[in-house]
C-alpha cells in the first residue's frame, strides 16, 4: 500500500492561508489503513485547524469529508457540491488523491494534508516499511523475494557492498542490510548459486527514468460507440 | 590474465601492471584530492609519494564530500610524473557520465582505473543531494573491460577510434558481512574483468590469512593481482574508532594493545594537563608506532601466497609513506615503466 504521513498542523495552516471555507478530504484507502489520512484523521485534523483558527480569532469554516478512494472519479464525483463551496481543499489522500481532484476540479485550490512517503507495509503495530520501487521490471525472482531495488541503500543488483555490518546497513543501524536478508534467504533455501551470476546494468526505462509511465490496456478500454 | 589485442599482452601498459606481470611485489598509495581548486596541494603530495610507489590511487568524493575530481587531479599527478590509479564511483555519474569521463581520463593519460560502488552521500557533505547508482562496481568493471576488450560502448556500439585500455581494478571487503560471501563476492569482480584488487585495511593477518586460503582456494589469485590495504594508524583512538565504527574492519586488541603502550608516559593526565611539548611527544610516539605495526604487517602479508603487492592507504599523512616503503624493504620500485619508455 501507500504510505503516507500527516504533514505538521503549522504546515497546513500555511497552506491553507487566510481561505475562509476551507474542506479536508480524507481518503478511505490506503493512507485509512496507515493511520494518516482516513475519516478519523480527516475529523481530528479538521477539529484541529477549527480550534487554532478560533484561537486565533478568525471566522474560518473547517468541515470534512471522506471517499472510499480519492484516485478515481466516480467517488470524486460524490463530494462535487462541497468542493464548490470551498475556497481551499485540503486533501488527505496522497499525492495521487491531491492531483486526481485538482484534474477532476480545475477551478479548485487543493492543498496536500500529507506527505507521501513510500510503497510498503505494516511490519509491527505504528512501523511501516518501504518494500517495493515501482521499477516496473520486478527481479525480486532472482533475489529470493527480497527487493534490493527498495531496500538497499545503493539498489545494487549485485551486492552486498562493504558497508554490511551486523546485518545492518551502514547508513543506519536501524536499517536491514537488504543483500544481508537475500544471502541469508537463499541460504536458507539451498540456492546461493543464483548469487553468482553477474547482474547487467538495469533497464531503468521502466522506471520513473524513462519519463512519466503510462498503461494502456486495449483489452479493457471501453470503445467510443460503447460509452 | 584476460584477453588482449596489444602484441605484448599488456592490457595497458601501465607500470602497475608491468610491475605486477614482472612478478614484482606492488606498492601503490592514495592521495586524497583537496577540498578545493588549488593543484599546488596535489604536486605536494605527489612529490611526497613519487618513488615509493608504483601508482598512487587518487580519490573520487571519498566519504561523500566534495573533493577536486579524481580525473582534474590524475592529469596534475600525471604531469609529475607518478602514475595515478583513477577511481570511479557509482554514486555520482550514470553511465553516460562515467563512459564519457573515462575516455577524458585516457586522452589525458590515465591507464589505471579503480571502479568501486561508492559511500552512500548521507556520509559527506551534501546529505540532501539525490545519487544516481545506476550500475554498481561489478557492473562497472564489466562495463570498462568490454570498451577495452570488445571495443564496445555499455549500450552494445562500437567504437569510432581508439578505445580506451585501462588496467582495471575492484575493491574487496574481506571481512565485511556476510563473511563467507566475500570470496565469491571477490569471484564475481574477476569474472566480471578486474585486473587487480585493492582490499579493505587489513590489521588481522590471520583472519586475512583465511580468507586468501578461500580465495586461493577458488583459483582466484592467478586471475588477477591481489594487493593487501594495509594503514598506518595515527593513535590507538583510531584504532578503537576503526574497530568499532567501521563496517570490515578488523583491528586485534593486541594492535590497540600496541599502540596504548607507547602513550604510557602520558597516559592518565587529562588534556589540561598536558602541555602542547606533551602532545607533540605523544603524537609523535604513536605515529612512529603506527608506521612500525604497518611495516610489520606488509611483511607478514608478503608471506601469503596470492598477495601480489600492498595499497598503503595513508591519506592526509603522505609523509608516512616513505618510511613504510623503506622500512618493509619494498624501496627502489622497479622502474620498470621508464625502461620501457627508453626502449
Amino acid at each position: 500500500m501507500i504510505v503516507a504521513e500527516q504533514k505538521s498542523l503549522e504546515e497546513l495552516r500555511s497552506l491553507i492561508g487566510d481561505a475562509e471555507n476551507v474542506l479536508v478530504v480524507g481518503c478511505g484507502t490506503c493512507v485509512t489503513v496507515c493511520f494518516a489520512g482516513g475519516s478519523r484523521e480527516a475529523a481530528i485534523v479538521s477539529s484541529s485547524l477549527r480550534m487554532a483558527s478560533k484561537l486565533n480569532g478568525d471566522k474560518m469554516q473547517v468541515r470534512d469529508v471522506t471517499v472510499q478512494r480519492q484516485c478515481e472519479w466516480e467517488y470524486l464525483d460524490e463530494i462535487e457540491e462541497q468542493i464548490s463551496e470551498a475556497d481551499v481543499v485540503l486533501s488527505l489522500g496522497c499525492g495521487i488523491g491531491v492531483q486526481a481532484i485538482a484534474e477532476h476540479f480545475p477551478n479548485t485550490w487543493v492543498v496536500p494534508g500529507l506527505n507521501t512517503n513510500f510503497l510498503g507495509m505494516p511490519t509491527e503495530q505504528g512501523v511501516w516499511d518501504e518494500r517495493c520501487a515501482a521499477c516496473g521490471d520486478c527481479i525480486l525472482g532472482l533475489t529470493g523475494g527480497i527487493c534490493p531495488i527498495a531496500r538497499c541503500s545503493k539498489s545494487l543488483l549485485n551486492g552486498p557492498c562493504g558497508g554490511s555490518e551486523d546485518g545492518h546497513c551502514e547508513i543506519d543501524p536501524e536499517v536491514d542490510c537488504a543483500w544481508q536478508l537475500i544471502y541469508d534467504r537463499l541460504n536458507r533455501m539451498g540456492k546461493l548459486q543464483v548469487l553468482l551470476d553477474l547482474q547487467p546494468p538495469k533497464n531503468w526505462r521502466t522506471s520513473r527514468d524513462g519519463g512519466p509511465r503510462r498503461i494502456v490496456r486495449e483489452d479493457l478500454r471501453l470503445l467510443e460507440e460503447e460509452e | 590474465m584476460t584477453t588482449s589485442s596489444s602484441n605484448d599482452g599488456n592490457l595497458s601498459g601501465s607500470n602497475l601492471e608491468q610491475v605486477l606481470r614482472a612478478g614484482h611485489f606492488a606498492a601503490t598509495g592514495e592521495l586524497g584530492p583537496p577540498q578545493s581548486a588549488d593543484g599546488e596541494e596535489i604536486r605536494h603530495k605527489a612529490a611526497l609519494l613519487k618513488g615509493f610507489v608504483d601508482a598512487v590511487n587518487i580519490t573520487d568524493n571519498q566519504t561523500a564530500i566534495v573533493r577536486m575530481s579524481s580525473i582534474g587531479a590524475g592529469t596534475i599527478v600525471v604531469q609529475e610524473g607518478l602514475e595515478p590509479v583513477i577511481q570511479m564511483t557509482c554514486r555520482d555519474r550514470n553511465r553516460l557520465a562515467i563512459q564519457s569521463d573515462l575516455l577524458g581520463a585516457y586522452a589525458l593519460g590515465m591507464r589505471n582505473l579503480l571502479c568501486l560502488t561508492g559511500d552512500h552521500q548521507i556520509f559527506g557533505n551534501h546529505p540532501d543531494s539525490k545519487n544516481v547508482f545506476d550500475m554498481d562496481s561489478i557492473q562497472l568493471v564489466k562495463m570498462v573491460a568490454d570498451m577495452r576488450d570488445e571495443g564496445i560502448f555499455e549500450c552494445g556500439d562500437a567504437f569510432k577510434g581508439l578505445e580506451p585500455r585501462f588496467f582495471i581494478g575492484a575493491a574487496a571487503a574481506p571481512f565485511a558481512d556476510p563473511i563467507d560471501f566475500r570470496p565469491y563476492r571477490l569471484a564475481k569482480k574477476v569474472k566480471a574483468g578486474a585486473n587487480f584488487i585493492q582490499t579493505q585495511l587489513v590489521y588481522d593477518v590471520p583472519a586475512f590469512t583465511a580468507y586468501m586460503e578461500k580465495v586461493r582456494g577458488m583459483g582466484l589469485h592467478e586471475q588477477t593481482y591481489i594487493l593487501a590495504g594495509v594503514g598506518p594508524l595515527k593513535s590507538p583512538g583510531m584504532a578503537r574508532y576503526m574497530k568499532n565504527n567501521v563496517p570490515g574492519i578488523l583491528v586485534p586488541d593486541e594492535i590497540i594493545a600496541r599502540m596504548t603502550a607507547v602513550g604510557a608516559p602520558w597516559a592518565g593526565k587529562k588534556k589540561d594537563e598536558l602541555t602542547r611539548e606533551d602532545k607533540r611527544a605523544r603524537s609523535t610516539a604513536w605515529k612512529e608506532e603506527g608506521i612500525k605495526i604497518c611495516i610489520e604487517l606488509i611483511q607478514q602479508l608478503r608471506e601469503i601466497k596470492g598477495v601480489a603487492g600492498v595499497h598503503i592507504m595513508a591519506i592526509e599523512w603522505e609523509q608516512a609513506v616513505k618510511p613504510i616503503v623503506e622500512g618493509a624493504g619494498l624501496y627502489p620500485r622497479p622502474a620498470l615503466a621508464e625502461e620501457e619508455l627508453a626502449a
